[in-house]
């Protein structure tokens, strides 16, 4: 392992000693570039790692589509279905309403992704970008909260939410979450980025409050919400504990719930667990593939505010 | 010069005050308040039954379990999951063809749903399941292991489902914290000859000491929070005799029906809440020390 070329600059170097010299191929590779030899070792370790993190899915995926009468643990099976079927797929949906539940996850999901861009972005522009007397005070609040373990408050929570009469609803589901404060934080954040020159050439152009923050903070925080929208629709579509605690009518399940009829009663057949489960991932997998782009950007914005 | 009306920013913040109140401090002073009482899900009188929920506590036997499940369960993620998303984050800060590709497969289990991981583990390591068929088949072992019955074996089959899950997650944190590692030297250590291991230990590692610390504090508080990985593996029981259960099981199992007690539930969320601050505080303390 000792000789593992983990950093990128070992051979930036010779090859930039290289490229000055001359050399179709390697004048193209340029500055900061990376030797054969890494390339290889660095190829390698990353397959290694794929197959560990996106091995299991594979399988999974593959059992959710063999047939009854193909093995899927003996030495015999493969990865590849002999057979590949979408049977045990519609046999999930007979054994539980899944279509129902995964409804009840999309309402639920929606519930949350809209109130945390409203509620964050209004709260995290006023506490970044107006003066107010308390504001301190709020962000202090706000900021407390951060330890305060989810866990340790749910039974009160419950308690709330059966009080203000939202017990075994989806909006009891998604009440609590609606309006995440890590999430305004994470707007605070964006919005202090802003050049405060921008809102005061705003200001004396006679913009108000609602102007600046439609046409000069938001378009400068998108990057940001997306974040924002991108873990708000991943916990509330994940979430299980909650529910759990929320709701207690099968019909109001999410689907995350409703799953775990699956286990109880389809226990001998692993191919119906496996489709279920596929049913509640590939949704999510497919949203996530599709704006990682903007997740991944995101996240290196943070680096560079520190 | 004013830009606005004294009352447009309350305005701007209210819902967020309002959300801060009813779902994050009212219930945290309930729950102080619930865990004197014996408080039942299904409502009805409430009595003051003063200290009584915390002696019993600290006298239940599945307390001590979940106690020490939650101590064995920091012991082994915390080396693995401080420094092995770290290694996987170094692999894909290089932009080289198809990157974009391998963090995304990387970050997937991150994205599955606990539930989603339960299950697809459940197939894996079940008697009957992959990991004992191809052990047994090349005559390993004599019988099926155990890995979701035995009382131990389950507590780590449940920790590598946590590890598997975790490394997208912490690997993300590390990506951002690179960014601020100086390539300036990284670059003067590979002129004086240093090897990337070496670099890997003596420039990567201290530039990202203040990441790993709070990726440190992390695993130790989702340690103590672990629920649906130890619920589904073990059927929702936490084991036989339910040793394998954590610390939000209990809590979860007395938040419903007849037999429920929101008193002692609370008192345990207490309890949580005290363990969970003493790595907050000792990350408070690193930060201080370091501005």
């Amino acid at each position: 392992m000792s000789t593992t070329p983990i950093s990128q600059s070992a051979d930036a170097l010779p090859q930039l000693e290289a490229a000055s010299k001359g050399g179709k191929r390697r004048r193209n590779r340029g500055f900061n570039s990376t030797s054969p030899r890494e390339l290889v070792i660095r190829y390698v370790l990353l397959l290694l790692v794929l197959a560990i993190s996106i091995g299991p899915f594979l399988w999974q995926l593959s059992t959710a589509l063999k047939s009854p009468s193909e093995d899927i643990y003996g030495a015999s099976s493969g990865l590849i279905p002999q057979n590949p079927t979408g049977d045990n797929f519609g046999r999930v949906n007979d054994a539980i309403p899944v279509l129902k539940y995964i409804g009840n996850s999309v309402i639920v999901a929606a519930l949350v992704v809209f109130g945390n861009i409203i509620g964050c972005t209004m709260a995290g522009f006023a506490l970044a970008r107006l003066k107010f007397r308390g504001r301190n005070l709020v962000i202090g609040l706000i900021l407390a909260t951060m330890v305060l373990p989810g866990e340790a408050t749910i039974i009160a929570q419950y308690v709330t939410v059966k009080q203000l009469g939202f017990a075994d609803t989806l909006l009891g589901v998604a009440l609590p979450g609606m309006l995440g404060m890590i999430n305004v934080l994470l707007m605070w954040n964006a919005f202090r980025g802003i050049p405060e020159e921008i809102d005061q050439a705003a200001i004396v152009d006679g913009a108000n409050v609602w102007q600046r923050i439609r046409y000069i903070g938001f378009p400068a925080v998108k990057g940001s919400l997306a974040i924002v929208v991108i873990f708000a629709f991943i916990g509330a579509w994940d979430d299980f504990l909650w529910p759990l605690i929320v709701l207690t009518t099968p019909d109001n399940f999410t689907l995350t719930i409703g799953l775990q009829y699956l286990k109880g009663t389809f226990s001998n057949d692993p191919r119906l667990i496996a489709a279920g489960a596929m049913i509640a991932f590939i949704p999510i997998a497919i949203v996530f593939i599709a704006v990682q782009r903007w997740f991944f950007r995101g996240v290196g914005e943070g680096a560079v505010k520190g | 010069m004013r830009s606005h009306r004294w009352f447009t920013p309350w305005l701007l913040v209210a819902p967020a005050l309002l959300w801060l109140g009813a779902f994050s401090f009212w219930p945290a002073i309930n729950t102080v308040r619930m865990s004197f009482t014996n408080a039942k899900p299904l409502g009805g009188t409430e009595q003051w039954v003063g200290l009584r929920n915390y002696t019993n506590l600290f006298s239940d036997p599945q307390v001590a379990n979940a106690l020490l499940n939650s101590v064995v369960y920091m012991a082994v993620c915390l080396p693995l999951l401080t420094l092995l998303p770290l290694g996987i984050a170094v692999l894909v800060e290089k932009k080289i063809p198809g990157i974009t590709f391998f963090r995304t497969s990387f970050y997937l289990p991150v994205i599955a749903s606990a539930v989603v991981v339960a299950l697809l583990w459940n197939l894996v390591l079940d008697e009957g399941g992959v990991v004992n068929n191809i052990v047994q088949s090349l005559k390993w072992v004599q019988g099926p292991i155990p890995f979701l019955t035995d009382r131990w074996l389950v507590v780590f089959s449940s920790i590598s489902l946590t590890v598997w899950k975790g490394l997208g997650y912490y690997m993300v944190i590390y990506i951002a914290a690179l960014g601020n590692v100086s390539k300036d030297l990284h670059e003067a250590a590979a002129i004086d000859g240093a090897g990337a291991w070496r670099r890997f230990w003596s420039v990567t590692v201290p530039g990202v000491r203040g990441a790993m610390i709070l990726v440190a504090i992390m695993i130790c508080v989702s340690a103590l929070r672990i629920f649906t990985e130890p619920y589904f593996l073990t059927g929702t029981t936490g084991g036989p005799g339910g040793f394998a259960s954590s610390f939000v099981m209990i809590i979860q199992q007395y938040a419903r029906g007849l037999l429920g007690n929101l008193g002692y539930a609370s008192a345990l969320s207490v309890v949580l809440f005290f363990i969970c601050l003493i790595p907050m505080l000792i990350l408070a303390r690193q930060n201080r020390k370091e501005s």
